[in-house]
């Protein structure tokens, strides 16, 4: 167990250094900062002055290089437009971010856990034949509409939510937190609810899908023709099966969730990195892009080894191989 | 009816509202997201709207962006090459600090020199070599050669106070802590990209506003602005996106305040070859052997085949109004009688066959998509009506970072672009239409690279002319000069949008900047 | 369509006759592939049945702009689901629309299935070095988040239908890989492999004609919903000011432009796109989770 995590250690080591090439060449091509940043009427004189004030001057390489011996340093640069370390910058919106995913999750299990078993224990009733259907407009809406639909049902028409911004926060080992107010919450609703969109429907399929092939395993059946109440079947027996695959999925898809609230964060004005980085990339403030993709490439790597090690725990076969191997 | 309401309402609740408008709290959203809240860190125009709620200057600007006075109660030309200022006494910083000749020096020593500046204010006060600090309140500013546009300059530098931003950083400002100015609004807390959140300060040395409290909110998006008006989340949004124009009139609950403004949208084309043009081919897709934009016919002839009314009618919606010249109708240097050029797709045709394209070519118009109000349907009709007088165009609209790049090294041939003016027609001249010059610092903005010598000896003149009178008539002269070579093709000039919930009257300003002292509640008025 | 033909390579484990019976025993799967049959034919045929070239500049006229479904325009023909802002007719830009989203959809998941599947194969059997190395790369390619590296490639290749193909199979094939590397590591200690291996057949040969048959079921269906996602991918694309350019508009540009003009009254710049979007993702969702039913053998009775 232990050599195999130092081997996928030196293996994300590996990655992150490749990311932070492919990512700092990247965001070289895009564009001249200076023309984005730059006043209009500056004048030439001005223009050299912000040039080599932002360290553009150097040939790609070096540039590379004073970025890399900071960032050993724990330093990955000063943004260019609010002068502030951009590592700082990130961490300032991380919060509302992490709030906005993980809130989406909770929605995504509450709703699509009990209707992914419905489904799953009752396939061929009306109600799990539109709960299957509904999964699948779940997956087939684009995040940017359905966000748009909800602010002008919810907030213009209805008037029953807040339509942008993250509300009254309250502060928690520092750090403030909207769902520790009642406004907070009422803001994080719609936002959190369109993230989750896609995965209540993958919930619902995941659980669904676990729960047919479950049904038809030896143990579940032996289980039944024993006489025990389909009750305690489905959520000692059944449930504990599905749960691996729904908290794998979900796991990985944090990650996800936490690098595409960009769309949701961008269509409800909410202050965390994923629209950080859609400025970042509107004015080409080349420090916060690498920092931000650095940080998203750190977390992948964190998340899928928590998950490898939650589903070594989970499943005994997994524990098994890895210990033989 | 309304006016009936409204006074019946002043009358009724004239105590009431006025208590009630002290208590109270007041909500604007922007659409352009401030970056920093350090006044020198970067020319940026939500960067500098805040400095104005928080800041202030020697020279200010009115809602019609004329100059008033701020700091400074009066300033004159007191020799050719020295500008006197007298400050306003009695000016206290927000931390109790008081004003002074000083403040102004630290504060014009400062300027050049903030660290990491991506567009520094450096350029506002280069033309001074000297300070003179005569009193307390009373300074001269020396100049090499005479420069009439000096209080203009310094209509875009706030004033720090020595005592108090010694050493302060980008970051402190940012952090609020050392957001110490003169200015209507105190800073209580800046959260990056989400808000503001201001004070009244008291003891303002100008007109007090009318909220004692103010959340200044970013919201980028333009929908979501609009529902955040809608739902009464928030009191006030600037830049309304043409398309709810026509059901935010419509609706009781809201109040459009509108002014023509000073960003004017245009087309430049390839001054620069003479031989072949990058996008501009033969009706075959062969380039041709000689850059038609050179030819002042085919410029002539692709801005009249231009219907602007219908532009700002259709793609506009009414928010604009189409132009001739860089600058407005009452502002300082517009050129009276020279109007937008009139619609005529049949003369477009015959100069076109004149300059010997009776068939036309082909041409791609570039542009941004997401820069300016609509910019990528402006170029989709233009290319619709290129099309029709016989030049077949090409559309192709990129995000603003990768256009703007390629524009500013000459890649294009004919492209969409807008400029945001000084009220001084020297500004746009010596931006969009003076020779490209590293020695003068002019035809910054010049991506077309036009280019006029004489025109440019006529500017310098009136770059040195300290008579207002007659630098306005030469800069009319010039403007004259340079539209009738067609240097640049004039679209339209935009029109600055404000929506208000019932019960806020917004003072709409020429500069587009929102400030929260231009707000206030309907009952006052 | 190819969702029905390819799997009659694959008769060795299921005959084609038994698959096509069980995939109709759902009727809403039979519906959904007619219904993207009919919008595959629309988008192939729309040169000929629409009744505008929603791309030609000199045919359209931002003076028809904005009409009311059933308007009558400059044209002298009725526009049965309004034009958009430059007067372009909507039924016309939405045959035209399903072309390209389509284009975009089925093309990028082709190309991203036979570089993923080629790689994950090559994983799979190869087995050590290669392996870990190819598997690197998919995890790099997957610890990237989709937008921001479609986005970035956007920014440096420029907008252009080609473009958006090349930026999503970056960012699709590693589905692919992982999928098929997963199954064919499974096959690989089947028994008929080790037979193969043991008549010393060429390795291309055991790849490509006993490997990858027995891979196929899996990559089918992850091969259809990545279709869903490739076409929705551009639709979210161009909404960020990306993607295809705006003279070409797929249905996700289509909607985004027209998104501005929903709070004003004027729906169906935005909507009708928005429901021929829709209906192609379900279509093919639908059609794909019905096979995912039939081609998993784990789900027989």
């Amino acid at each position: 167990m232990a050599l195999y995590l130092l081997r996928r250690i030196m293996q994300s080591g590996f990655v992150l250094v490749a990311m932070s090439l492919l990512v700092f060449i990247g965001v070289y091509a895009v564009g001249d900062p200076i023309e984005i940043l730059i006043s209009p009427d500056a004048d030439q004189e001005e223009k050299e002055r912000a040039i080599r004030a932002l360290g553009l001057d150097l040939p790609l390489w070096q540039q590379y290089l004073v970025f890399v011996s900071r960032a050993l340093q724990g330093d990955l640069g000063r943004s260019f437009v609010f002068n502030e370390p951009a590592i700082q910058l990130i961490l300032q919106r991380m919060p509302a971010t992490l709030e906005l995913a993980f809130g989406s999750m909770i929605i995504a299990i509450i709703i699509g856990l009990p209707l992914g078993l419905y489904a799953g224990l009752r396939p061929d009733t009306w109600g799990s034949k539109t709960i299957m259907a509904g999964s699948i407009l779940g997956f087939s809406l684009p995040t940017f509409w359905v966000g748009l639909m909800l602010i002008m049902i919810f907030a213009v028409q209805l008037g029953w939510l807040p339509s942008t911004g993250r509300g009254d926060t309250a502060v928690l080992f520092g750090i403030p937190w909207s769902f520790l107010t009642i406004d907070g919450l009422s803001h994080i609703l719609m936002p959190a609810f369109n993230l989750a969109l896609f995965k209540i429907s993958l919930v619902i399929r995941l659980t669904r899908a676990g729960v047919r092939e479950t049904m038809l395993m030896d143990y579940v059946k032996f289980a039944r023709a024993k006489g025990l109440s389909p009750t305690r079947v489905t959520f000692v027996h059944v449930f504990k099966n599905i749960l691996i695959p729904v908290v794998t999925v979900l796991g990985l898809e944090l990650g996800g969730t936490i690098a595409f609230s960009v769309v949701t964060e961008t269509v409800f004005a909410w202050p965390g990195m994923g629209k950080l980085i859609i400025d970042s990339i509107n004015v080409l403030d080349r420090p916060v892009i690498v920092a931000y993709l650095l940080m998203i490439v750190v977390m992948f790597i964190v998340i899928n080894l928590i998950v490898d090690i939650v589903y070594t725990l989970l499943d005994p076969r997994v524990r098994l191989e890895s210990k033989g191997t | 009816m309304r006016i009936t309401t409204a006074i019946c309402a002043l009358g009724l609740m004239a105590g009431a509202a006025q208590g009630q408008a002290q208590a109270q709290t007041m909500t604007m959203a922007v659409g352009a997201p401030v970056t920093s809240l350090d006044p020198h860190f970067h020319q940026l125009s939500p960067n500098n709207a805040v400095a104005q709620m928080v800041f202030s200057r020697l020279v200010g600007t009115d809602a019609q962006s004329r100059r008033v006075p701020d700091l400074a109660e009066s300033w004159t030309a007191i020799a050719p090459t020295t500008w006197e200022f007298r400050l306003r006494r009695g000016v206290r910083f927000h931390n109790g600090s008081e004003f002074t000749a000083e403040d102004v020096a630290f504060t014009f020593a400062r300027v050049p020199n903030v660290p990491n500046s991506p567009s520094s204010f450096a350029g506002f006060v280069r033309p001074i070599t000297r300070i003179e600090i005569v009193d307390s309140h009373t300074i001269r500013f020396h100049t090499a050669t005479p420069y009439p546009l000096l209080p203009l300059d310094l209509s875009n530098v706030y004033i720090l106070d020595r005592e108090t931003h010694q050493n302060a950083t980008t970051e402190q400002f940012n952090a609020g802590t050392m957001a110490v100015g003169t200015g209507p609004f105190r800073v209580i807390s800046h959260a990056n990209g989400d808000r503001i959140v201001l004070e009244r300060n008291d003891n303002f040395h100008g007109e007090a506003p009318a909220f004692a409290r103010v959340n200044y909110r970013m919201i980028t998006n333009d929908s979501a602005r609009t529902a955040a008006l809608l739902a009464g989340d928030v009191d006030v949004i600037d830049q309304v996106p043409t398309a709810d124009l026509a059901r935010l009139r419509a609706d009781q609950r809201v109040t459009l305040s509108e002014v023509l403004g000073l960003r004017i949208i245009y087309l430049s084309m390839d001054h620069e070859r003479t031989g072949p043009s990058p996008f501009i081919t033969d009706n075959d897709g062969r380039p041709l052997a000689q850059n038609p934009m050179k030819d002042l016919r085919v410029r002539r002839a692709l801005s009249m085949a231009i219907d602007r009314n219908a532009i700002t009618s259709r793609v506009m919606e009414g928010s604009a109004v189409p132009s001739g010249q860089f600058l407005p109708q009452g502002v300082f240097s517009h050129v009276p009688g020279l109007q937008a050029p009139a619609f005529d797709a049949e003369g477009a045709r015959r100069l076109l066959a004149e300059a010997g394209f009776p068939n036309g070519f082909r041409v791609t118009l570039h542009g941004p998509n997401d820069r300016y109000p609509n910019d990528g349907r402006i170029i989709q009709a233009i290319g619709q009506m290129w099309t029709r007088v016989g030049v077949r165009t090409a559309i192709e609209a990129q995000t603003w970072t990768t256009f703007v790049a390629r524009a500013g090294r000459q890649e294009f041939s004919a492209f969409l672009i807008g400029w945001g003016s000084n009220p001084d027609g020297s500004h746009p001249l010596r931006n969009l239409t003076a020779c490209f010059s590293r020695e003068r610092g002019w035809g910054n903005s010049n991506r077309g690279r036009y280019c006029n010598e004489e025109l440019d000896r006529q500017l310098i003149t009136s770059m040195q002319e300290l008579d207002d009178t007659r630098r306005e008539q030469q800069l009319i002269d010039i403007q004259r000069a340079v539209f009738a070579d067609q240097a640049i093709i004039p679209l339209h000039i935009q029109t600055n949008i404000w929506a208000s919930r019932r019960g806020f009257v917004v003072t709409p300003r020429v500069d587009e900047s929102t400030l929260a002292q231009s707000v206030r509640p309907a009952t006052m008025r | 369509m190819s969702s029905t033909a390819t799997p009659a390579k694959i008769k060795v484990e299921t005959p084609f006759r038994r698959f096509v019976s069980e995939f109709a025993a759902s009727k809403i799967a039979v519906g959904a592939l007619l219904v993207f049959t009919i919008i595959a034919l629309i988008a192939i045929l729309a040169p000929w049945i629409a009744p505008q070239n929603p791309y030609d500049l000199a045919v359209l006229d931002i003076m028809d702009g904005r009409l009311e479904p059933g308007a009558v325009g400059g044209g002298g023909y009725v526009h049965w689901l309004g034009t958009d802002d430059q007067g372009r007719d909507m039924l016309s830009g939405i045959m035209y629309g399903l072309r390209i989203s389509l284009l975009v959809g089925v093309g990028s998941a082709i190309i991203a299935c036979a570089v993923g599947a080629a790689l994950g194969m090559i994983a799979a059997y190869a087995g050590g070095k290669t392996d870990s190395a190819i598997m690197r790369l998919v995890d790099l390619q997957l610890s990237f988040p989709a937008i921001l590296a479609a986005l970035m490639i956007l920014a440096f290749l420029g907008k252009g239908i080609l473009n958006v193909v090349i930026a999503i199979v970056i960012v699709e094939w590693a589905y692919y890989a992982r999928t098929v590397r997963g199954s064919a590591l499974v096959e690989r200690n089947r028994e008929y492999i080790e037979a193969a291996r043991c008549l010393a057949l060429p390795s291309r040969i055991i790849l490509f004609s006993h490997l990858l048959p027995n891979c196929l079921p899996p990559l089918i269906v992850v091969g259809t919903m990545q279709i869903a996602r490739a076409i929705a991918l551009e639709a979210t694309l161009s909404f960020l000011g990306l993607g295809v350019p705006i003279t070409e508009p797929s249905l996700g540009l289509l909607i985004a432009n027209g998104f501005e003009y929903m709070l004003s009254g004027k729906y169906w710049i935005s909507f009708y796109p928005g429901i021929a979007l829709l209906v192609t993702i379900v279509a093919i969702n639908l059609v794909g989770d019905q096979l995912r039913d039939v081609l998993n053998p784990r789900l027989k009775k």
